[in-house]
């Protein structure tokens, strides 16, 4: 296998789109929303659970997706537990500029969260990609904004 | 053998030094793979240098212009609807219409036949393996004119028989628009009879006739078929070109379907009066190099043959069947028998865009996702599906490569 397929499908992805993480409906969310990628018909839910304080207390995810999209929904379940809404939108910023080339500005309280999805930053090579990595974390955002439904387009 | 065969009798190899993009490799200098020709064929030189060609020593606007250039691009233009004509077998050269491709062959006619002639309550019959392109116009009319849409279901093994369509047909039944070959599954469907249960009910018929072309001979007259469409670039000809063929009185009747230059006799602020055909139905300066392109594209099939191509390609197909079988937890989605060209599949471990993408970096080229057909991916109950279709040029080297590349996806996802 070639080194730069190895980058793109490093073994946490292969793990994560094997056994995903919070693959789950949260019956009792008080947010959640729609994505969908329509360039290959993709489709998942993310769903959150707030409390009065603005701290994400639950994240969960349902759909199929390619390895690429899925570990990606299952690393940002893990990583935006304990987030303030505030925070996961910083974090979403981030992982934006890591998926697409840029120059993630984030301070230092995400340092751990950013090196656990540094193992995406491969997609950047691959724009058709990008949307795949994308796609939860746009849902996610239209979910803490209410909006029903995102789109990667 | 008939595979080894075939591929004498076309020299395969020879076909391919006619394929220029053939020579070049992929990004990891691997020689390219090309198994993606149901979503657009690769081009000859012959097509290459017809389209410079024209650029180089006949260009000029057509239709208008009272000099020499002028009169020479329109005969050429003029030429290559005479080549389509033959081609199609149609009875008149005006009954060739260029469009931009086969979609917008279909949109012309859900827009200006089906507003002009169908009725709210009156019924569209389609199949349940149409591309969208196929579909979407219908709808686009159902929310217009109150039209009522009725799909023809498809078998577990990616038939659509006569009678899943005949089933349907009723006193209301106005038209039947139809793939002739799925570009998902590779069925192709029973049009000679479906036309002639449509006509028996009075019902006219569109055939979508995208992926069928490059395929299999089409006589329009024979089939007597009301509408027949396809676009020039997957039957290695241009992009930016297509074709409807219309039945002259069926083509008289309707309405223009876009307003504009070339398409009228005359222009008065009061009332405008139509171009006879075909330029009625093309509006604004046309694809003028594309056109002799695309009767270069029809020439270097026709010398060929269609028949020795498609039994090229079906030998190919049965081959790359078995081989893809062979692995296991493959599962192949759409296995009527008689299919052309065309080979979907899904992986239990992959999903087809992880399948895809690490067949790239082996070189081969292939389509993953929903293939414009979701309604189709819906009821084989798959996100999408990983296709393979072949062409002429394409070898056993070309399936052993394929195979070989998803061994490689295989090794990487299986567990």
């Amino acid at each position: 296998m070639s080194d730069d397929l190895r980058d793109l499908y490093q073994e946490v992805i292969l793990d994560h789109g094997r056994h995903p993480r919070n693959r789950r409906v949260i019956e009792d969310a008080n947010h959640h929303a729609r994505g969908e990628n329509p360039l290959c018909g993709d489709k998942l839910t993310v769903f959150l659970k707030v409390g009065p304080d603005g701290v994400i207390t639950d994240v969960s995810f349902d759909g199929q997706g390619c390895a690429i999209s899925t570990a990606s929904a299952s690393l940002m379940t893990e990583v935006m537990v304990g987030k303030t809404e505030k925070q996961a939108e910083a974090l979403f910023e981030g992982f934006h500029a890591l998926a697409t080339g840029g120059e993630p500005a984030l301070s230092e309280e995400f340092e751990d969260d950013m090196d656990r999805l540094q193992v995406l930053a491969g997609v950047r090579d691959y724009p058709v990609r990008v949307k795949c990595a994308t796609l939860a974390w746009h849902t996610l955002e239209a979910a803490l904004k209410d909006k029903q439904k995102a789109t990667t387009e | 053998m008939i595979i080894t065969r075939t591929e004498a009798d076309l020299d395969i190899q020879r076909i391919r030094a006619d394929f220029p993009i053939l020579g070049n490799s992929t990004r990891g200098g691997r020689p390219l793979v090309y198994l993606d020709s149901a979503a657009s064929a690769q081009k000859p030189r012959a097509v290459i240098d017809a389209e410079s060609s024209v650029y180089e020593t006949q260009y000029a606007n057509i239709h208008r212009g009272l000099y020499d250039l002028s009169e020479r691009a329109t005969l050429a233009y003029e030429e290559g609807r005479r080549t389509v004509q033959r081609f199609l077998k149609a009875k008149h050269a005006h009954e060739i219409i260029f469009t931009r491709n086969a979609t917008e062959s279909i949109n012309l006619v859900a827009a200006s036949y089906g507003r002009r002639f169908l009725q709210p309550g009156d019924e569209i019959v389609i199949t349940g393996l149409e591309h969208h392109s196929n579909i979407v116009p219908w709808q686009l009319l159902r929310e217009e004119r109150g039209v009522v849409l009725k799909v023809a279901p498809v078998s577990d093994n990616g038939e659509v028989p006569l009678e899943a369509i005949t089933g349907l047909f009723g006193p209301r039944t106005r038209l039947v628009a139809v793939a002739h070959m799925s570009n998902v599954l590779g069925t192709i469907l029973p049009v000679a009879e479906i036309i002639r249960a449509a006509h028996a009910v009075g019902a006219k018929v569109l055939v979508d006739g995208a992926q069928a072309v490059s395929h299999l001979p089409v006589d329009v007259e024979a089939l007597d078929v009301d509408f027949y469409a396809f676009s020039a670039h997957k039957i290695y000809g241009p992009t930016g070109l297509g074709v409807l063929y219309g039945k002259e009185t069926l083509l008289n009747a309707m309405p223009p379907y876009q307003g504009g230059g070339d398409m009228i006799q005359s222009v008065r602020f009061e009332r405008s009066t139509w171009a006879p055909l075909p330029q009625k139905f093309e509006a604004g300066t046309p694809a003028i190099a594309q056109v002799t392109a695309l009767a270069a594209a029809i020439d270097y099939v026709n010398a060929l043959g269609l028949d020795r191509i498609a039994a090229h390609e079906n030998a190919l197909l049965s081959y790359a069947t078995e081989r893809l079988l062979a692995i296991p937890g493959l599962r192949i989605v759409g296995t009527v028998p008689g299919k052309a060209a065309v080979l979907s599949f899904i992986l239990e471990d992959a999903h087809p865009h992880d399948i895809a993408q690490i067949l790239d970096h082996e070189g081969v080229a292939v389509r993953a996702g929903h293939h414009c057909a979701q309604p189709l991916m819906e009821r084989f109950e798959v996100p999408a599906t990983a296709r393979a279709s072949f062409a002429v040029y394409n070898t056993r080297a070309d399936v052993d490569a394929l195979a070989a590349a998803v061994g490689k996806v295989k090794e990487l996802f299986g567990r």
